[in-house]
Order: C-alpha cells, then sequence, then structure tokens
C-alpha cells in the first residue's frame, strides 16, 4: 500500500479485501484524492458512485467476498485526467453478457445497472480481462471540465 | 450514517420515511425486510418518503424496484415521495422515473391512493 500526496502529482496504491467495508475505504481514498484534484461536488458525487459501484462488482461478482482474493484499487491525477483503476482477481466476465438495463423487459430487473452507471458519471470506461485472472476496470474523468 | 426506517400511518396508507444511504448491505436490506414484513401484513398501499435519503445505488435503486415489484403482484401498490435531485436524476437515467408514481407533497400522494 502506498500514497504519494507531496506536491502537484498524487498517486495512491491499495490491495483491499474482498468485502463491503473495502468499498467504503475505496471511496473514501478517491474522494480526498479527487477533492484535492479539484472536483466540485457534482462531481465528486458522481466519481464516488462510480468507484462504490466498480468496488461492489470486484468483491461480491469477481472476487465473491472470498478471504483469499484482493481488489487492487490504483489512483492518479494526471495533467488533464483522474484515473482510477480497480481490479480484482475473479473468473471475469464478458461485457456482452451483461444485459441493457433500460431494455424494457430488464428495466424491472432487481439488478443489472451497475456498469450503465458507472458509464453514465465518468468521461471513460475501460473494462478488461486479466491474465490469469480477474477484471480491471479503468474509470477516467477529465480536468478542469464543467 | 447508514439508513432509517420509521413507519407510521395516514389513514389507511402506510408511510415509510427512509432517511439516510440506501446501498448495499445494511441499508438496502432493511429496506427489502421493512417492505416484506409491511406486505406479509397485508398492507396495500405504501407511501416510500426518501425526502431525506443523502443517497442511493445501483443496489438500492434495485430494492426500489424489487419492493416495487412485491407490493404491486400483492395487488397493492408502492409509491414515492419527496425525491432529492440526486434521487431523480438517478431514476431518470435508468428510466424508472415513469415506472413509479412519483409525489412532492404528502397530502396529494396520500390522496392519490384513493
Amino acid at each position: 500500500m502506498g500514497k504519494n500526496t507531496g506536491g502537484e502529482a498524487e498517486t495512491a496504491d491499495q490491495f483491499l479485501d474482498s468485502t463491503l467495508e473495502s468499498v467504503d475505504s475505496a471511496e473514501s481514498l478517491v474522494l480526498d484524492m479527487a477533492e484535492k484534484a479539484g472536483f466540485e461536488e457534482e462531481d465528486l458525487h458522481k466519481i464516488g458512485m462510480a468507484v462504490r459501484e466498480s468496488m461492489v462488482n470486484a468483491v461480491v461478482h469477481g472476487n465473491q467476498y472470498s478471504a483469499h482474493k484482493k481488489v487492487h484499487v490504483s489512483v492518479s491525477k494526471g495533467t488533464d485526467r483522474f484515473t482510477v483503476t480497480i481490479a480484482d482477481q475473479g473468473r471475469g466476465f464478458e461485457l456482452s453478457d451483461v444485459r441493457d438495463p433500460l431494455a424494457d423487459e430488464n428495466l424491472l430487473r432487481h439488478s443489472g445497472r451497475g456498469i450503465f452507471l458507472i458509464r453514465a458519471f465518468m468521461d471513460e470506461l475501460q473494462i478488461r480481462r486479466l491474465s490469469p485472472a480477474g477484471t480491471e476496470v479503468k474509470l477516467v474523468k477529465y480536468l478542469g471540465r464543467k | 450514517m447508514s439508513v432509517k426506517l420509521s413507519t407510521r400511518q395516514v389513514g389507511d396508507v402506510s408511510v415509510v420515511d427512509v432517511a439516510g444511504r440506501i446501498t448495499l448491505g445494511e441499508g438496502s436490506s432493511a429496506l427489502r425486510d421493512t417492505l416484506r414484513d409491511m406486505v406479509s401484513k397485508g398492507q396495500k398501499k405504501i407511501l416510500l418518503n426518501l425526502g431525506e435519503v443523502s443517497y442511493i445505488d445501483s443496489s438500492g435503486i434495485g430494492e426500489l424496484v424489487s419492493g416495487f415489484t412485491t407490493v404491486t403482484n400483492q395487488g397493492g401498490q408502492l409509491k414515492l415521495l419527496g425525491l432529492t435531485k440526486r434521487v431523480k436524476d438517478l431514476l431518470q437515467i435508468t428510466k424508472l422515473y415513469t415506472v413509479f408514481d412519483v409525489h412532492d407533497d404528502e397530502a396529494g400522494a396520500v390522496r392519490s391512493f384513493a
């Protein structure tokens, strides 16, 4: 685990347990850095929510609460973007298998809105499978844009 | 603060005042348990007051939807009251705003059940 908050460059890197408490920890870590990066309340809400949804996916669906698996959270502030990467050690999934939550037949489903909300709240979302196992989600919010 | 729920009766309408965060874990399960308990007691007119809900995630949205379908399938009605801007925005982008009957004032909401 590390966190460099010296000067303008800020990065953080943490390996968290696969628990719901880690969802709160990751949200706090990211929001603390996002606030220092200059984001205002509305963007902070969107970033926090995207991180929560990504962490829940990693803990619940990816690592399935396994005590033997970690969630790797990395945060960095670049010159024009704020990036959060969340990686689990689970079996992975195919993005094409995720149902469209806005389709009429899916509107009243209990779950399946997480990735949709992440995409709605961030400027960029990249999802890739890791080798030998796991899924990495990269969330990007541009700096200096309203 | 997680979630705090309290129930009261206004005529034949059961009002659930919800405050705090409805997120995966304690928050969403508390809401689920409360609604299931009300349905099991035969309450058919349920008004969910979300005026003090500061935060809701996709799990919380899922509980609202499940509560809606559970109550509707039992021949009842579940309506929403006092959405904050953030909750309203969330329901709009998930296309659920038109699924729920949403009200801004309690008296009007209670009358709408009649």
